[in-house]
């Protein structure tokens, strides 16, 4: 298993969209503090990339990823391997691989410039996040064999977590008003990994605003030791699920 | 020529007064073992000194002229039952005491120190613990309250008094006294052309500074902080609040400063520092907002449309989530010459004014001051889309709220 997932980094490495990605972040990251001497405005643009630019690069690289390897899979099921070894190892590899590709782009600009509880907590949801985007994009990648469709359909998974869960969150918000919907809120936002890590970077960057009447809601849970941990656990399951649903596809499936 | 020698002769009276008085002395080995008979045998003027230990006297009387000192801050326990020092006379001082235990009472207001109606008062270097309200003054004129430090522990607003409680009284001096723990730091209602300064007032379950119909006061650089509900100025003119810092004043209805019904104002200098609201404007008119700094709150400034003619201008707004919020589309108030980091324009001639007037107000903050729950959106990408597009179409935001000469760079202060 390990030989694969080397296999896989090592070919993502020679696939020089990775290499252009890490120069992307890096250089964005740089450019950010360095054109701001105040830090939080410097966070705050990364807080952008990290919640839409990095999701959208992870699904998309990765669905593409997958199908351009469909070859070296098939050849692999033909030999003795489990397939839920050569799924996993697809899947660590390429999370590797991009989570690296992070890291050294966002994770070393934020802990020179930045090091507080924001920088560490941005970096720690961008991590969380592009494993999320990379299990996501194999489940998008196993169902269906058309590779245009399939890059398709994450996509429109990227579209609809960045921007039209949140529209759908604001139509229930003001089509309810009236009702108290706070604790549905706390329970929509686990819905959606990008609004979760969104607002744990919140708590942490716009603590004031939060304490108001229902950020104060948000605050007594997220802010909260239970409320940190059990945001990780879904966070985790966000991983943890895609994958398991991606591998019972795979197994099956008919290559 | 006549009128200086009368002056003269006056003053030599005045001062003459203090030479005949005696020195009263109280404390184990001294005349006496308890305060109150001390004060009870001292004539106008005298001195009452007072030996380390500890005093339990069940409210200590004073009705004549006094100087009451604590050397090395002897005790005075209330035992949990009494006010500990009523001044019921003109030209007293209390020096040097730790006030401890006073009673609590729904009925009665039980003070560490009490003040009745009388003038030149003199409460300088006590430390109250535990008490219940801890220096009250109700109808007194010209005193002073300097460098006391109180503390007091109580957990609900209803178990608890004001620390320092100043009714119907008139040109005050209150400085560097150091409040804790109590329901309200300063409370002043009817309190006329006094002075606030230097003071800290720091974690009270209610406001930090509460005052209500006291005209003419000023209010500097006095520290404000984790009080739960900040500081409140109702239905007051002429107020003055300069250099003051008002520091991480959290919750709904929780406000660095709460205006309503002030008038004629003027706020300089101050710092507002992590609140939930920095300063919230409730029908206040005419007051001057000028040269303060705000930074990392959640909304620096919130202004009711109910609020006519006030002016902000020459401050600076770093890093608050917003900047100003509002409930209508009316806006009579002037946002002119102050530095906006969120500011993005640019300046052609170099005269360090943005050339692009600045529109403070966000269209995500319309959305939650109408729904707050919205709140959970805030930074989301759709909230980001919300606000570029109604920078190029303004439709929900008042149009009138504007920077017309926004700053390139923050301003010195």
């Amino acid at each position: 298993m390990i030989k694969i997932i080397k296999h896989v980094i090592a070919d993502i490495l020679r696939n020089k969209i990775v290499i252009a990605y890490t120069i992307f972040l890096l250089a964005i990251g740089m450019s950010v503090f360095n054109l701001e001497d105040n830090t939080t405005k410097g966070l705050l643009s990364l807080l952008n990339i990290v919640l839409i630019v990095v999701p959208l690069v992870c699904i998309i690289f990765s669905t593409i990823y997958v199908y351009n390897s469909a070859e070296f899979v098939e050849l692999l099921v033909s030999q003795p391997l489990q397939r839920k070894h050569i799924w996993l190892s697809l899947f660590s590899g390429i999370a590797l691989a991009l989570t690296l590709a992070f890291f050294i782009g966002i994770g070393i600009p934020v802990l020179l410039y930045s090091f507080t509880a924001t920088g560490l907590i941005l970096v720690g949801v961008g991590l969380l996040l592009t494993t999320i985007f990379v299990a996501i994009a194999l489940l998008a990648a196993v169902h269906t064999r058309d590779k245009a469709k399939g890059i398709g359909i994450a996509v429109l998974l990227w579209l609809y977590f960045s921007l039209l869960f949140d529209g759908l969150i604001l139509f229930i918000l003001f089509q309810f008003s009236d009702y108290p919907l706070e604790n549905l809120m706390l329970v929509l936002s686990a819905l959606n990994p990008v609004d979760m890590g969104r607002i744990l970077i919140l708590l942490k960057m716009d603590v004031s605003a939060l304490m108001g009447y229902t950020g104060a809601i948000f605050q007594n849970f997220f802010g909260t030791t239970t409320g940190i941990i059990s945001t990780l656990l879904v966070m985790l399951l966000w991983i943890v699920l895609p994958m398991g649903f991606s591998l019972r596809k795979f197994k099956r499936k008919d290559l | 020529m006549k009128s200086f020698l009368l002056c003269i002769g006056f003053m030599c009276g005045v001062y003459c007064i203090p030479i005949h008085a005696a020195i009263v002395y109280v404390g184990k080995g001294h005349a006496y073992v308890s305060i109150q008979q001390a004060v009870t045998a001292a004539k106008n003027g005298d001195t009452v000194w007072v030996a380390p230990g500890i005093y339990k006297e069940k409210n200590i009387i004073i009705e004549k002229p006094l100087v009451l000192l604590g050397e090395n801050y002897p005790v005075i326990d209330g035992e949990h039952t009494y006010q500990m020092i009523s001044v019921r006379a003109n030209e007293v001082t209390i020096k040097g005491f730790k006030l401890i235990h006073s009673g609590t009472s729904s009925l009665i207001d039980i003070a560490g120190i009490k003040v009745y109606d009388v003038k030149n008062i003199n409460i300088e270097n006590n430390v109250l613990e535990d008490t219940f309200f801890g220096i009250y003054l109700q109808g007194a004129t010209n005193c002073i309250i300097k460098n006391n430090r109180l503390t007091a522990y109580a957990k609900t607003d209803q178990q608890s008094g004001n620390g320092i409680h100043c009714w119907k009284c008139d040109s005050l001096n209150i400085i560097g006294n150091m409040v804790t723990g109590h329901r309200d730091g300063i409370y002043f209602e009817f309190v006329t052309n006094s002075l606030i300064w230097k003071n800290r007032s720091i974690k009270n379950s209610r406001y930090g500074l509460h005052f209500m119909f006291s005209h003419n006061d000023a209010y500097i650089a006095n520290i404000f902080q984790n009080n739960s509900a900040g500081v409140s100025v109702m239905f007051t003119h002429g107020v003055k609040m300069f250099n003051n810092v008002f520091e991480d004043n959290w919750g709904d209805g929780c406000y660095g400063i709460f205006l309503k019904e002030i008038t004629d104002s003027h706020i300089s200098g101050n710092t507002f520092l992590r609140n939930t609201t920095a300063i919230f404007f409730e029908g206040a008119t005419r007051v001057l907002v000028e040269k303060n700094t705000f930074i990392k709150n959640g909304w620096a400034v919130k202004i009711q449309a109910n609020s006519i003619q006030n002016t902000i201008t020459h401050n600076n707004f770093l890093a608050n989530s917003f900047d100003i919020a509002t409930n209508g589309s009316l806006v009579e108030n002037t946002f002119n010459k102050n530095y906006w980091d969120k500011y993005e324009g640019y300046d052609l001639n170099k005269d360090g004014v943005g050339d692009v007037p600045y529109h403070p107000v966000s269209m995500f903050s319309m959305i939650v001051a109408e729904n707050p729950t919205a709140m959970i959106l805030f930074r989301s990408f759709m909230a980001t889309l919300f606000d570029k597009t109604e920078k190029i179409l303004p439709s929900l935001t008042p149009e009138n709220l504007v920077d017309k000469f926004p700053y390139m760079k923050p301003l010195r202060l």
